[in-house]
C-alpha cells in the first residue's frame, strides 16, 4: 500500500437553522464519518455551525472559468425577467 | 501572444481587486511563488506547535492547560487549512509534507528556538503570535483566493493566541520578583527572533517589484516589522518590561520607534538548518509521520472493508 494523506473531502457547514449549508473548505478523510469529525475539529471549534455535510471532492463537477463568458451570456440579454424593466404608471399602487 | 493576452487580463483582474480563483488562468511564476509562500506558511503551524506542545503537560494550572491545548489545537488547525488552500494549486499534501520532512521546504525561523520556562509561552502568545498577525493580516487582501481566505479565518483565531500570551506574561510581571525575572528573561531570549521571523530587511531582500503588483507580498518586511515594534512597545512599558535593545528610541519627528542592528548572521544560520533546534525540530516531525502511518494503512483499510460490506 501507498503512504496516502486519504482522499479529500469538500465541506459544507449550515451556520444557523433556516439558512443553507456554505462551502467552509475540505479535508482528508478516510470515509464519510472520518470526515465530518475532521471537519468539526476543524472549521467549527468556535461554534460556526450546527449542521455538517461532506462531499466527495472528486464528485464534484464544475462550471469552467473559460466558458464563464458564454456559458451565463444566455441571461444577460433577458432584461424583462426583472421587475424594473416594466414601467407602471406612478399611483399603479402594490405593483 | 496567447500568454501575454492571459497575463495582461489576469493582472487587470488583480489590479481590480479581484481574486484570482484555483480554476482560472494564472502564470506559472505565481504558482509556483504561492505553493512555496503557502506551504512555508503551513509547516510552520504545524512545526510549531512543538514548542508550545512542550508545556501543555506542565502548565501551571488547569485553566492555562486548557488555553495551551486550543491554542495549540488552533495551530493544527490553521495547518490544516493552509495544506487545503495549497492543494488548490495543483500539489498535494504527501509531496508537501515529504517536502517539508526532507528538508527541501522551510518553516519560520522561530520556532527553532527552546521554550526553556514557562514565561516563553507567554512570550510566545505575545511576541510571535503578536509578529505573525502583522504578516498574516496584510497577506489577507492578496490576490489568491484560497490563501486570502485562510488568512481571514486564521487572523479571527489568532487574537486570542496574543491575548493569552500577553496575559501570561502580565501576571507574571505582577508576580514574586522571580517570576517577574522569569518574564523579563523570556522577553529578552524571544525579542530578537521575533523582529526577525518577519523576514530580512528590505535591502537584503529587494521585494519583487512583480510580487506586489501580483499581490501575492503585500508590504515589505521592513514595513511590516516596524508596525510590530511600534505596537508592542508600549505594551511591554505597560507591564514594566522592557524591551532588551538599548538603542530602541522613540522618534517624536516619524512617529516610530527606531531599532538597533539586527544580528542577520543569526537570522541565516537558523534558516540553514543551525539553529538551537532545527535537528530536534525536524526530527519530531518525521517520527510522528513515520509512527502515524499504521494509523493511516488501517483507517483506509477499514473503509474498504466497510465499503465491501455495504455492497
Ligand atoms: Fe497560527
Ligand atoms: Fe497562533
Amino acid at each position: 500500500m501507498t503512504d496516502t494523506q486519504w482522499p479529500v473531502w469538500e465541506v459544507f457547514v449550515q451556520a444557523n437553522p433556516g439558512i443553507p449549508h456554505k462551502h467552509v473548505g475540505n479535508v482528508h478523510a478516510a470515509d464519510a464519518e472520518m470526515a465530518i469529525q475532521n471537519a468539526r475539529d476543524v472549521y467549527t471549534r468556535r461554534s460556526e455551525g450546527i449542521s455538517i455535510w461532506v462531499v466527495p471532492a472528486n464528485a464534484i463537477s464544475a462550471s469552467s472559468p473559460e466558458d464563464q463568458g458564454s456559458f451565463f451570456e444566455p441571461s444577460n440579454d433577458k432584461p424583462y425577467r426583472h421587475p424594473t424593466f416594466y414601467k407602471i404608471p406612478e399611483g399603479v399602487k402594490y405593483l | 501572444m496567447e500568454d501575454e493576452k492571459k497575463i495582461a487580463a489576469f493582472e487587470a483582474k488583480i489590479a481590480a481587486g479581484n481574486k484570482i480563483e484555483p480554476k482560472d488562468w494564472m502564470p506559472e511564476a505565481y504558482r509556483k511563488q504561492l505553493i512555496r509562500m503557502m506551504s512555508q506558511h503551513a509547516h510552520s503551524e504545524i512545526v510549531g506547535m512543538l514548542p508550545e506542545g512542550n508545556w501543555i503537560t506542565r502548565a501551571p494550572n488547569l485553566r492555562r492547560k486548557a488555553i495551551l491545548l486550543a491554542k495549540v489545537q488552533d495551530e493544527a488547525g490553521h495547518g490544516l487549512y493552509l495544506y487545503s488552500a495549497t492543494e488548490t494549486l495543483g500539489i498535494d499534501r504527501t509531496e508537501l509534507l515529504e517536502q517539508l520532512h526532507t528538508g527541501k521546504a522551510k518553516y519560520s525561523s522561530i520556532f527553532n528556538y527552546p521554550t526553556l520556562t514557562w514565561a516563553d509561552i507567554g512570550a510566545i502568545g505575545w511576541l510571535v503570535d503578536g509578529a505573525a498577525i502583522m504578516n498574516q493580516t496584510a497577506l489577507a487582501r492578496g490576490s489568491y483566493g484560497p490563501y486570502s481566505r485562510a488568512m481571514v479565518r486564521i487572523c479571527k483565531e489568532e487574537s486570542f493566541h496574543n491575548r493569552q500570551g500577553y496575559e501570561i506574561m502580565m501576571h507574571l510581571a505582577q508576580g514574586t520578583p522571580e517570576q517577574k525575572a522569569m518574564a523579563q528573561d523570556a522577553l529578552n531570549r524571544w525579542w530578537w527572533p521575533s523582529i526577525m521571523m518577519l523576514g530580512p530587511s528590505d535591502d537584503q531582500s529587494p521585494n519583487s517589484e512583480q510580487l506586489m503588483r501580483w499581490k501575492v507580498k503585500m508590504e515589505s518586511n521592513d514595513a511590516i516589522r516596524q508596525r510590530f515594534i511600534d505596537r508592542t512597545v508600549p505594551q511591554a512599558d505597560f507591564i514594566g518590561l522592557s524591551i532588551p535593545d538599548k538603542d530602541l528610541k522613540f522618534n517624536e519627528a516619524t512617529g516610530h520607534y527606531e531599532h538597533g542592528p539586527i544580528n542577520w548572521e543569526e537570522f541565516f544560520e537558523v534558516i540553514k538548518g543551525n539553529g538551537p533546534c532545527n535537528a530536534k525540530r525536524l526530527k519530531a516531525r518525521t517520527d510522528a509521520d513515520k509512527k502515524g502511518r499504521w494509523v493511516r494503512d488501517a483507517a483506509v483499510a477499514y473503509a474498504e472493508k466497510k465499503k465491501l460490506k455495504a455492497a
